[in-house]
């Protein structure tokens, strides 16, 4: 059996002695619900040599209704209970759904809704130990000429071709959510649309998060409860496999127009990517035929693909167009 | 020039090795008789006795540091599994699947991938289930635990699960059922009268290689109507 290598464990009960435990370890490894990191501890590819489990915090645990008719959700709430929440499933269905199509029903049991949005990227070649950019080295095994990229970026690729694994990330993202963490002695807010960084801007992490770091939770603001929203996966397998592209909109429509959008594609860059020239498209427009012949045009406008991954342009301009046609319904 | 190249046949070359002894019946004579003991058997005494762990001490950690700082976990903890709650031994790193098999026995629960891709690990933790291989037994020890052997009454009587699945020619090699069997149970214990689709998707998490799915989800709605 792959066996972890030794590591002490810290199951700390609050924030303050999860950050001071995180202090003394500068290399420690926070874990929550563990499905994405006991991988990497039993490939052998990431031995931090402490782990904080934050699942035993109370407070970052549970989802709770804002003022403002949105909700907090806590970073250690599991996605089974984000999918099955009932106030969840009435404001943000999308977010519902997103949660419930992640991995399997065993899976999202356990895993987070703050370890979803944190997770490292899927590039199975950073994830087998290779020394590409992202790992510190100096190349990029996926963007070779006999490299199998399908899984891989179609936008703003720099060095590293490694795209965002999340379903809740763009859901997050489309429903202009705000993450809440814990930095220091301060609660920093990070938008969900800037919580994400691409390559450009640091290879070696996917977010904002630094060293010490505590993602608490997740604010889903009252502006899109109650839209209209969509949300689909495309994936290989139907159980555990991460999207090859996903989609999420949250819309709002009057008299058979529409007067507000939101789309965020996943699964085509290294963070969700907001679909700006579909919103400006459908803006004021009806849904129809005509309207989403429109979309599908531009909705992949820029894309870039590698070798392999020439499917996702269609993929993503077909599920653009789904997601227009839901609102005519 | 002796030994290289292509066979001369007027060359004298030395015999082969002797040829091994026959019995009177013509057959080979074995040296050593087979142990008459199944694998599970095995695994049992290894886990009573303790004799096969010093020799492995790589698997089960024991050479692992003793706690530098106080504030992380103890190693020595109670854990309820199926009722009954059991002081263990478990390092930090330590997955539950390797407590319940090697630490207290219960080789039930299969170990299939160990990645959290196959299901065959499930157990119930409070009444969820969850990849037993791909949790870390400290994360989970203020939890009931409940195994596929919890799931039969006491008395042996079979749960409706295991007998529709029985019925139903479910288990084909078998290796998957333990963990088919939690997760049919879980659902039925949140939800008694699913409906194929809700049962088709609580098994979902778990991988039939012999693909047996359908077999799997009749027992399931059979078992459905007898809880």
């Amino acid at each position: 059996m792959d066996v972890m290598h030794n590591f002490e464990l810290y199951q700390p009960g609050s924030v303050a002695d999860a950050q001071a435990v995180l202090k003394d370890n500068p290399d420690a490894w926070i874990i929550a619900g563990g499905k994405d990191s006991l991988d990497w501890f039993k490939d052998r590819v990431k031995q931090p040599p402490a782990l904080v489990d934050i699942s035993g915090i109370a407070e970052l645990h549970g989802i709770t209704a804002q003022e403002d008719g949105g909700l907090w959700i806590g970073a250690t709430t599991t996605l089974t209970e984000v999918a099955e929440d009932a106030a969840v499933r009435e404001k943000f269905p999308m977010l519902a759904k997103a949660a419930g199509l992640v991995a399997s029903p065993q899976i999202r049991n356990l895993a987070t809704l703050g370890g979803n949005v944190a997770q490292d990227t899927r590039c199975v070649y950073y994830r087998d130990g290779f020394p590409c950019y992202r790992a510190g080295g100096n190349t990029c095994y996926a963007n070779t000429p006999t490299a199998m990229n399908r899984e891989h970026t179609m936008y703003e690729a720099s060095r590293c071709v490694a795209v965002t694994p999340s379903d809740t990330a763009p859901a997050l993202v489309a429903l202009e959510a705000v993450m809440v963490i814990q930095r220091g002695s301060r609660q920093v807010e990070v938008p969900a649309s800037e919580f994400f960084i691409g390559p450009e801007i640091d290879i070696t992490r996917m977010t904002v998060l630094e060293r010490g770091d505590i993602l608490l939770g997740v604010k889903v603001p009252g502006k899109w409860a109650g839209s209209r929203q969509y949300f689909e996966k495309a994936a290989d397998r139907n159980v555990w496999d991460f999207a090859l592209v996903n989609v999420a909109m949250a819309a709002r429509t009057e008299g058979g127009k529409i007067t507000a959008a939101s789309m965020v594609c996943g699964g085509v860059q290294c963070t969700p990517r907001r679909m700006s020239d579909v919103e400006s498209l459908i803006v004021g427009e009806a849904p129809g035929a005509e309207l989403e012949g429109l979309v599908k045009r531009v909705a992949a406008r820029g894309a870039r693909p590698l070798n392999f991954n020439h499917f996702k342009v269609p993929l993503m301009q077909n599920l653009a167009a789904r997601a227009v046609r839901s609102l005519a319904v | 020039m002796d030994g290289i190249g292509p066979f001369d046949p007027t060359v004298g070359y030395p015999s082969g090795p002797a040829i091994k002894e026959i019995g009177p019946e013509g057959r080979h004579i074995p040296l050593w008789k087979p142990l008459h003991m199944s694998r599970r058997a095995f695994l049992r005494g290894v886990v009573c006795s303790g004799t096969v762990i010093a020799g492995s001490a790589y698997l089960f950690s024991t050479a692992s540091p003793a706690r530098a700082d106080a504030r992380a976990v103890e190693r020595m903890i109670s854990l309820t599994v199926n009722g009954r709650t059991h002081t263990v031994d478990v390092p930090p790193n330590e997955t539950l699947a390797f407590t319940i098999r090697y630490r207290l026995g219960l080789t039930g629960t299969k170990v299939g991938c160990n990645h959290a891709e196959c299901g065959a690990c499930t157990v119930m933790a409070d009444g969820v289930t969850v990849y037993s291989c791909s949790t870390l037994t400290h994360r989970v020890r203020s939890k009931e635990i409940v195994t596929v052997e919890g799931i039969a009454a006491p008395d042996g009587t079979l749960h409706p699960v295991q007998q529709a699945f029985i019925e139903e020619l479910a288990p084909q090699c078998g290796f998957c059922t333990p963990g088919q069997v939690v997760s049919a149970v879980a659902l039925l214990n949140k939800n008694p009268r699913p409906t194929v689709d809700e049962a088709r998707h609580a098994l979902s998490g778990n991988l039939c290689r012999c693909g047996a799915y359908d077999h799997y989800l009749r027992g399931v709605m059979k078992a459905a109507e007898r809880v």
